[in-house]
């Protein structure tokens, strides 16, 4: 904490033009299988404390683990899908070290021979500093391997932290939860997209678990977390620098974040002359910097060896062959199609995918609306609506089918784009499915000549001013008019029918 | 192969393992011997063999995803020698700096 204080701050941009970043992810997952990873207790998120053990996860003597087919599957399935070599022989290993969150102290991990090893994600990250131009990356894949997770404990002192707590309480429900740990090759070459690289990799990743089907990857709740690596070298020095490695970074934006404020940190101690200390760092979610984590952690030294209660994973050639005949479309692949057949740009996607809109596009668009609707619509009445309340896109109470129906009256001329935003209000606030709501507040376009006739008239003799323009030529005037018209019937005028009946009037 | 004084202090203390400086002395003897007879295997183990880490050459023992009711709270937590909030309560984890 005081390293920072004492240092220049260093602006991110200055910092990127004098050093290159290299950074690297760590990220865990915990599958979705029923059960854990060496028992049969059920693998839930959530459920009263201590209620979902047994002796295994307890690390009770005598005791013994037996592996989880489907965690293996699982495990399998991830690796094919980031391209990876599935080891013909993989090993379960002792990871020993001393923490209450660990019953058995030690845990069971996967050390010199992980399941999968060498793989690559592809990315693309917009460049703002070129036009948003995209700008594809190769993340590659060091290993995909299988561990348990730990218990979770909670610190009771005057802190509520580690430091300063009298003493612990434990949790052991989630401990021995099949967890996955994909860990990335340094990734260099990144400048300053490494936050926005960093970011998009998790996001790409986030969104091919969940497509896989193997994890319900919410980083709120700790079912998919990051640890990233960060180092800095002089501009176009040939050895790279010493990394901090930055722990639990618990949502997207806070991995951009985080690597985003290790770089300016590091950068202010390499022009102040300092070491960077390599060690554990804390994400700050309020200030969005990083603090040191337990700075006289010993040495890490887990003495590894491998797990005598387990036997050798030796997955089959058919066994690998089904599960990869299994996989299905993959994100990447299905948004490139879909952008095919949709029509939209290369930014238009990007949109839609931060937005989270990608699949109520998708489903709108099944639901029979043109893409170019199913777009506007999501990206721009509900995108706004979602983020005036900070809800999630796919939280609000219209379905893409009820989207679908407002493009559907708006075509057919039932309602205009501003009554159909009146609809969609009338949908969100419960007033039902949009012909109800249409009906309940009387939204339908009025079209009949008849009434509008009167309304042109009333609109020309209130504002024999523009009338005349309009006369003398000046056909632009119109718009005056049919503003006064659209106010006189509250909106529900077809305007491209009173501009005829207007200029057919004053022709 | 044989192993240092020091190294078995490191071995302890990793280990949680509160050892006089006799008990070091004492192990670390015993540890190095033990060791020096175990190292002995080296001497005929040949090229491409690979190191034994089980007994019984056995691969792929698994288990289906299918829930065992757990133990449940009170069975649990009834051996625990310090209970609160239904979770067990523990030392503190870290000492102060
Ligand atoms: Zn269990």
């Amino acid at each position: 904490m005081t390293d920072q204080a004492t240092m220049n701050l260093v602006s991110f941009e200055d910092a990127v033009s004098r050093y290159d970043p290299l950074i690297g992810l760590e990220t865990h997952v915990e599958l979705g299988t029923l059960t854990k990873m060496f028992c049969g207790c059920p693998a839930r998120f959530g459920g009263e404390p201590n209620s979902l053990v047994c002796p295994v996860c307890l690390g009770l003597p005598g005791s013994l683990p037996v592996t989880n087919r489907m965690a293996i599957e699982y495990t399998m399935k991830i690796g094919l899908a980031l391209n990876c070599t599935i080891a013909d022989t993989a090993r379960f290993a002792r990871k020993n070290y001393f923490y209450p969150d660990m019953p058995k102290d030690y845990q069971i991990s996967q050390y010199d021979e992980p399941l999968c090893t060498d793989g690559w994600l592809d990315i693309t990250v917009h460049d703002p500093a070129a036009g948003d131009e995209p700008r594809p990356f190769r993340v590659e894949i060091e290993r995909v391997h299988l561990e348990e997770d730990t218990g979770k404990s909670m610190h009771v002192g005057s802190t509520g932290r580690i430091h300063g707590a009298e003493y612990s309480l434990v949790d052991y429900n989630r401990a021995g939860i099949p967890l996955v740990e994909i860990v990335t090759k340094p990734v260099a070459g990144t400048g300053a997209l490494a936050p926005e690289v960093a970011r998009t990799y998790v996001a790409e990743l986030r969104d091919l678990l969940r497509a896989l089907g193997v994890s319900d990857v919410r980083m709120e709740e700790g079912s998919l977390r990051c640890d990233v690596n960060t180092s800095l070298a002089p501009r176009g020095a040939s050895a790279w620098g010493t990394r901090t490695e930055t722990k639990n970074v618990n949502s997207l934006r806070s991995v951009a974040r985080a690597v985003r404020s290790e770089i300016q940190r590091q950068a202010a101690l390499l022009d102040a002359g300092q070491r960077v200390v390599q060690e554990t760092r804390h994400f700050n979610e309020e200030t969005g910097t990083t603090s040191p984590g337990r700075s006289k952690e010993e040495a890490q030294d887990y003495r590894y060896f491998p797990e005598p209660d387990l036997v050798p994973v030796a997955p089959s050639r058919d066994w690998v062959e089904s599960v990869r005949a299994q996989l299905p479309e993959l994100p990447g692949a299905r948004r490139a199609r879909l952008q095919r057949e949709w029509g939209l740009s290369e930014l238009d996607m990007a949109a839609l995918r931060n937005a989270g809109a990608l699949d109520l596009v998708a489903e709108t668009i099944a639901a029979g609306a043109t893409p170019a609707d199913a777009r506007k619509w999501w990206l721009s009445e509900l995108l706004r609506t979602a983020n005036k309340s900070g809800a999630e896109l796919g939280d609000l109470p219209i379905t893409p089918a009820d989207v679908a129906r407002v493009a559907q009256l708006v075509d057919s001329g039932v309602v205009n784009d501003r009554l159909a935003r009146e609809v969609i209000e009338g949908v969100l606030a419960g007033e039902g499915t949009p012909d109800e709501v249409v009906t309940g507040r009387g939204l339908v376009v009025v079209s009949d000549d008849t009434a509008l006739t009167a309304a042109v008239d009333e609109a020309i003799a209130a504002h024999p001013d523009v009338a005349e323009k309009i006369r003398s030529g000046k056909v632009a005037a119109a718009g005056a008019l049919v503003g006064a018209v659209m106010k006189a019937t509250g909106g529900k005028a077809d305007a491209s029918r009173v501009r005829e009946l207007i200029l057919g009037r004053l022709s | 192969m044989s192993i240092a004084r020091a190294e078995v202090a490191h071995l302890a203390r990793l280990s949680r393992l509160a050892l006089t400086d006799e008990e070091l002395d004492h192990f670390a003897v015993q540890l190095d011997q033990i060791i020096s007879a175990v190292a002995r295997v080296q001497e005929v183990a040949a090229e491409g063999i690979p190191p034994t880490s089980h007994a019984v050459p056995l691969a792929n023992v698994f288990r289906d995803d299918v829930v065992i009711p757990p133990l449940g709270a009170d069975k649990v937590l009834d051996q625990a020698p310090a209970v609160e909030d239904q979770r067990f309560r523990v030392p503190r984890i870290l000492a102060e700096d």
